[in-house]
């Protein structure tokens, strides 16, 4: 995982991204027949889930870009925030085909004054998603975390899966396959509603850009420090009296967390949830692809991967309204799913540090230290090129 | 405790445990070919599930012929030549619902998938091993291979489940006043006898020792002289095998549907930590018993039938709690 490159091809990166936008800006301007309003509604949506998911991507690289931490059931965390936040802020259930429990949106109006029922039980929403989602995987890391990197795996995958089972089967908990509906927008008597998707595009881009400063803020902490260097380097932070369980379950729960709030801004944009949204393929492995191909314990190669990837998902979504012959037409989904597929291995393959390589901080000081002795063997750092985890 | 569990369900649920006994031999077979990759490999295959998936669809095609047409519902034949034009491939043997030709198929895709998994390690997976990845980079790797493995089942014979034949199926009537369908018996009987050509190839042979060797210690087995890039790919080779017994005989079972991969996924490493990593007669037990569990769960009133694949979780998490070398520890 640490990569070291002394010479970063650094024209692949923005030209991906150039491409990428190009290619958003060119297709809807084409679909629409050079309608700019459109063209910039389409961009504001799906910024507006950029953003969001890169906040999962963030949440993944704390536990595994920085601490290795290896979570395959980003699903479960994800599925966890978003119902919790949906319960918080909805009604009570009412009619006799919804049923739920909890919607407690109405109690929640405790501040008489700034209109507080439209933003005071996103907040408490928020939290919850995100303490659930923490708690979980407390439990988790505490069974599986220390045992080895992947059970861990294994049992995030189960905790996915049994959650996705449960939110189908017990139609009394979130209202089974029939979903969640009408989920209180947060701020949503501020504008109009055709100006409120610039509002909520702001509301979830200033949430990512808070989750990045926090995580940067976090790792240039002594904690930080010592996550770095466990990803760099997992047996020289042991040996050097860290505790590595305790640092990898922190970094397990804060990335949870992080995931679980992500939820709750997806259930807040989307304003209704349904099982069927929540596959592991959708919800896990696009995450994971978004991480490595920006580039693994990069903060902004997260976002920037979240970026290249879903404009990757819109472009393709969007070919399929062209006028393509029936053997690819009914195939398109599918071969999304292999491009991706292939894509995560040609990463692995080929450029294991993804878009923007993160350069090692912590244990290039005992390369340092080893040069500056004349008799010491040489650990040039070209050799460290091959040090990936 | 576990016996305890298996008695009173003989008792009270036979028929329930006769499913799950069926069911759990096919799992117990992707279970070994899982663990024996686990345990040389070092690293958790996630594409079991999926080449399982794969080679069940690749034994489809080798009978019929047919893949998905340019347009959803309609098929279209491929294959000029198929394993059904041998002459009397198709006609039904003594009560069974299948000729054969599912034989031949079988013993084919199993020759097929050993390839995939062959030439999958030589692209993929040893040219992490060359680069020292760590084993946590390889089952991402193997993820990666699984969505590109069911995208392209999918692409090929479109998300409706198949079968391998619609004749009806047979009942026969067993001592102890067990009903079982003819074909659940021929699942049992194959699963029986692979599994014990699998162990005479581990336990009699000198392959089997060197791969038991590399699990153990791969270093030491390196310099002790064992060729172990070609015990590799043998061991490839032998999950693929058994990789595509599972698959036909799970598709016999049940049906062909592209999900079943992911789905399998955690009974398959439910019943490999269960039976203790890189150790087959403890995945082919823990195979049984996860199998068996599942099918008697699913009968309790409480419980949907939903839930069926998440016992293999409660498993799995129960025995990372209490034992986390497995029933019968972790070695090959």
């Amino acid at each position: 995982m640490p990569r070291f490159r002394a010479k970063p091809s650094s024209f692949i990166a923005p030209a991906t991204v150039a491409l990428v936008t190009a290619l958003l800006i060119a297709i809807p301007f084409e679909r629409s027949n050079g309608d700019t309003s459109g063209v910039i509604s389409f961009l504001v949506s799906f910024l507006t889930f950029v953003a969001i998911y890169a906040i999962f991507t963030l949440g993944l690289n704390v536990q595994w870009g920085y601490s290795g931490v290896f979570n395959f059931g980003v699903l479960g965390f994800f599925m966890l925030g978003a119902y919790t936040a949906a319960i918080v802020t909805k009604e009570p259930a009412s009619g006799s085909f919804t049923d739920y429990i909890g919607g407690f949106g109405g109690d929640l109006n405790l501040l008489p004054w700034l209109s507080s029922e439209q933003w005071l039980p996103h907040l408490v929403g928020l939290a919850a998603a995100a303490g659930v989602a923490g708690l979980v995987a407390l439990l988790l890391s505490v069974t599986a975390l220390r045992l080895r990197d992947d059970y861990l795996a294994i049992a995030t995958i189960g905790v996915a899966e049994v959650l996705r089972r449960v939110v189908i089967e017990e139609t009394w908990l979130v209202n089974g396959t029939r979903g969640l509906t009408g989920i209180p927008r947060p701020l949503g008597g501020l504008v109009g509603s055709t100006d409120y998707k610039y509002l909520l595009l702001a509301i979830c881009g200033g949430f990512l850009v808070l989750t990045y400063f926090l995580i940067e803020r976090a790792i240039r902490s002594p904690w930080g420090r010592v996550l770095m260097a466990l990803r760099e380097d997992e047996m020289a932070t042991e040996a050097s009296g860290k505790n590595v369980f305790a640092f990898k379950m922190q970094s397990f729960v804060m990335g949870a967390a992080i995931m679980g709030a992500g939820g709750a801004i997806y259930a807040y944009a989307s304003s209704s949830l349904t099982p069927e949204v929540f596959t592991h393929f959708f919800a896990t492995f696009l995450f994971w692809a978004m991480l490595i191909l920006g580039g693994s314990g990069n903060n902004r190669g997260a976002i920037v991967g979240a970026y290249v990837l879903w404009g990757f998902w819109t472009i393709t979504l969007q070919f399929q309204s062209y006028d393509l012959p029936d053997l690819l037409q009914t195939r398109m989904p599918y071969i999304r799913e292999l491009v991706l597929g292939g894509l995560i291995v040609a990463v692995l393959l080929l450029r294991p540090a993804g878009l923007l390589p993160q350069r090692r901080q912590v244990s290039i000081w005992v390369e340092r230290q080893l040069r500056r002795r004349p008799a010491a063997p040489a650990g040039s750092p070209t050799e460290g090129a091959s040090s990936n985890r | 405790m576990i016996l305890l569990f298996l008695i009173w369900a003989v008792i009270d649920r036979r028929d329930a445990v006769v499913i799950g006994v069926v069911e759990g031999s096919i799992l117990a077979l992707g279970a070994v070919g899982l663990t024996l990759v686990y345990g040389v490999l070092k690293f958790a295959h996630f594409a079991h599930g999926d080449s399982m998936m794969l080679s069940a669809y690749c034994a489809f095609l080798l009978l019929s012929g047919v893949v998905s047409g340019s347009r959803p519902g309609v098929d279209a034949e491929v294959l000029p030549i198929t394993v059904s034009d041998l002459p009397g491939a198709t006609t039904e043997v003594w009560k069974f619902s299948f000729g054969y030709g599912l034989l031949v198929a079988m013993a084919l895709s199993a020759l097929v998938t050993s390839g995939i998994l062959v030439v999958l390690d030589r692209l993929v997976y040893r040219r992490l091993r060359q680069r020292k990845s760590g084993i946590v980079i390889f089952s991402i790797a193997s993820l990666g291979l699984a969505i590109a493995i069911r995208s392209l089942v999918l692409m090929v014979w479109g998300p409706t489940p198949r079968k391998y034949t619609t004749t009806v199926r047979e009942n026969i009537d067993l001592p102890f006043d067990i009903t079982i369908l003819a074909d659940q018996l021929f699942i049992l009987a194959a699963a029986i006898t692979v599994t014990v050509l699998a162990y005479i190839l581990l336990f009699r042979t000198k392959l089997g020792k060197a791969m038991r060797a590399m699990a153990d210690n791969p270093e030491l087995a390196l310099i002790s002289g064992i060729r172990t890039e070609l015990v590799i790919a043998l061991t490839w080779a032998l999950a693929g095998g058994l990789v595509a017994v599972a698959g036909v005989l799970l598709a016999l079972q049940a049906q062909l549907d592209p999900q079943l991969g992911f789905v399998l996924l955690l009974p398959l490493f439910a019943a490999a930590i269960l039976g203790g990593v890189g150790n087959p007669q403890g995945a082919f037990f823990g195979g049984m018993i996860v199998g068996i569990v599942q099918a008697v769960v699913v009968t309790f009133d409480f419980l949907s039938p939903g839930y069926k694949f998440s016992v293999a979780f409660v498993i799995l998490i129960l025995i990372l709690l209490i034992r986390p070398r497995g029933l019968f520890g972790a070695r090959l």
